[in-house]
């Protein structure tokens, strides 16, 4: 394939496709080893209320609004589930389940309401993205990267993803010890003085902006694939926490760069002239590797 | 408490300071509840300095969450932690915790001396790296619990009492003068409970003050010097000697102390 044809078509959705992928394993590893899954699940669906209620107060969609609205609907949706599992005793996955499909239900009412047709955002593009539109039509080739017109023409989306992930990266470097030591043992994390709590809320809002970031490229359903499968299939191949977040990056990179690249050109393989979801083959390719790594990875005997 | 006190006047407010000037862990009204029943009930407690007191009592009478509400783990409803006369949360950096083995994920993707290396948090902080006179403290601290064969090792491999071991040895690494020790002996071979006893008696010669949950009323004498008796309230505190009576246990434990040693066991063990 030549550049003039990959650049401006693929290029920039390959990359927000990796960009997503890695920003969604980081926090995942944590979530997984926490038990804590299913809030992975939970905030992708609660971002999507807060994305619209962001576009509803600000009338654009931009990053920053974004970033916060989600932030926001993130610590809404944590206190709805402690206020429900607390006051109407029931069992937290219950309390998870009932709180973001009811978030999740009014974010698709309320963006049913509204007129959103001046902006990229409907109901089909919040379930399942649209990574296949995030196009570089400003490019004309690889010398396009180095020419500052056409580097202007990138998608906003790019920058949002990428902003995200350093952001993402930035704060697991930083904390990284007091994340680890809490999740292991927060009861001892508590008597070394760290804000367990804090730590946890934190964890989740950094999730919600990974959610949203990837929310460009897979929509708000396929994302719970990024956020467990990758750090699921590491940890089956280590037992160290460091190799296995490494780990869990590299298997993100594999399964947004073939799940694009099937979803582009696997149906021409067997004839069809369609191509299907990208965002689909990647949550797909996500769960091949963590197949995989179930079968074969070294570190899957273990005591529980 | 206070209030009575300060009924009693200046000179009982006065001998009151100084009890607390000198425990290095005191608790004065501790009142816990889950769900609107008290596991803790308007608990005081005086620890004496460089002893090992045992926490007794049985299932369900609060023992453990005596130990992580005074260490703010869990919100108490009221009461006053205080070491050496000062309030609890602000000497944590003078206090080891060693929680319940059972009470963390011991798959958890780390090595031995990772978990030891936990214990150093206080000393590295966020970003710093490891010093070579940190990492030789760790595997120092691994050494005195006769598990430095099993630094390389994931934590998933090792036995029940490897795994106590590993937490006391982080404890160890934390420099304390108080160990606050939950379960310590719970489901450890014969070898590392001696092993761990070892330990603390020699953390008591350094002039350390341990205090630690437990369970098994028969190693009470041999093990401890003083002995804090609950059942959601205190039943008796002091040296074992003085209180560790059949009355005491009976007034604990409720009934005919065999059989309900037996029952507790087997109703929650």
């Amino acid at each position: 394939m030549n550049g003039a044809e990959f650049v401006p078509l693929s290029l920039t959705p390959l990359l927000i496709g990796c960009l997503a992928a890695i920003a969604c394993a980081l926090p995942g590893n944590f979530l997984l080893l926490r038990r804590q899954a299913l809030i992975g699940d939970a905030i992708s669906h609660v971002v999507l209320p807060g994305i619209v209620a962001a576009f509803l107060i600000g009338g654009t969609i931009a990053t920053l609004p974004m970033l916060l609205g989600a932030a926001g609907a993130a610590i809404v949706a944590v206190a709805m589930i402690e206020g429900i599992r607390r006051y109407g005793r029931i069992e937290p996955g219950a309390a998870m389940g009932v709180t973001f499909t009811t978030l999740f239900a009014a974010g698709v009412l309320l963006l049913e309401m509204s007129d959103t047709s001046g902006v990229h955002l409907d109901v089909e593009h919040a379930l399942y993205g649209n990574l296949e539109s995030l196009v570089w039509l400003d490019a004309t080739g690889w010398g396009s990267l180095v020419d500052p017109t056409a580097l202007a023409g990138l998608p906003p989306e790019l920058f949002r993803i990428a902003l995200v992930l350093v952001m993402i990266a930035a704060l697991l470097v930083a904390f990284w010890r007091p994340l680890a030591i809490s999740t292991f043992d927060e009861g001892f994390a508590a008597t070394l003085g760290l804000p367990v709590t804090a730590i946890g809320l934190g964890l989740v809002i950094v999730s919600a902006l990974a959610a949203v970031a990837a929310f460009d490229a897979v929509g708000s359903i396929i994302v719970i694939a990024m956020f467990i499968c990758p750090p699921a299939a590491a940890r089956l191949m280590t037992n160290r926490l460091g190799t296995q977040v490494a780990l869990s990056v590299g298997f993100a990179l594999i399964a947004a760069i073939l799940g694009f690249v099937l979803a582009g050109y696997g149906p021409r393989w067997f004839g069809s002239i369609h191509a299907v979801s990208a965002a689909g083959m990647i949550a797909t390719m996500s769960g091949v590797i963590l197949a995989l790594a179930a079968l074969f990875g070294p570190a899957r005997a273990r005591s529980t | 408490m206070t209030s009575d006190i300060a009924l009693a006047g200046p000179d009982a407010a006065n001998a009151e300071a100084e009890v607390l000037r000198k425990s290095p862990f005191a608790i004065r009204g501790l009142t816990v509840s889950y769900d609107q029943k008290p596991a803790v009930f308007s608990v005081d407690a005086t620890i004496r300095p460089g002893q090992m007191t045992a926490i007794v009592g049985p299932n369900g009478a609060g023992k453990s969450t005596l130990l992580k509400a005074a260490l703010g783990i869990v919100k108490p409803l009221s009461g006053q932690i205080t070491s050496l006369g000062r309030p609890l949360a602000q000497e944590m950096h003078r206090i080891a915790y060693v929680p319940q083995r059972a009470s963390v994920d011991w798959d958890f993707p780390v090595r031995v001396i990772d978990v030891v290396q936990m214990g150093l948090y206080r000393e590295i902080g966020l970003l710093k790296r490891l010093s070579g006179g940190q990492k030789s403290k760790a595997m120092a601290c691994l050494a005195r619990v006769g598990m430095e064969d099993f630094a390389k090792r994931q934590i998933g491999q090792l036995s029940g009492g490897q795994q106590q071991r590993v937490f006391l040895a982080r404890a160890l690494a934390q420099d304390a003068d108080l160990y606050l020790l939950d379960e310590p002996f719970a489901g450890v071979d014969a070898a590392t409970e001696k092993a761990i006893i070892e330990v603390l008696k020699s953390l008591r010669a350094e002039g350390r003050t341990v205090v630690a949950v437990h369970h098994d009323l028969s190693t009470v004498p041999e093990y401890f010097d003083d002995v804090l008796l609950l059942n959601v309230r205190k039943i008796a505190e002091g040296p074992v000697a003085e209180v560790f009576t059949d009355a005491a246990l009976e007034a604990a434990y409720g009934g005919r102390l065999a059989s309900a040693r037996i029952t507790t066991n087997a109703a929650t063990g």
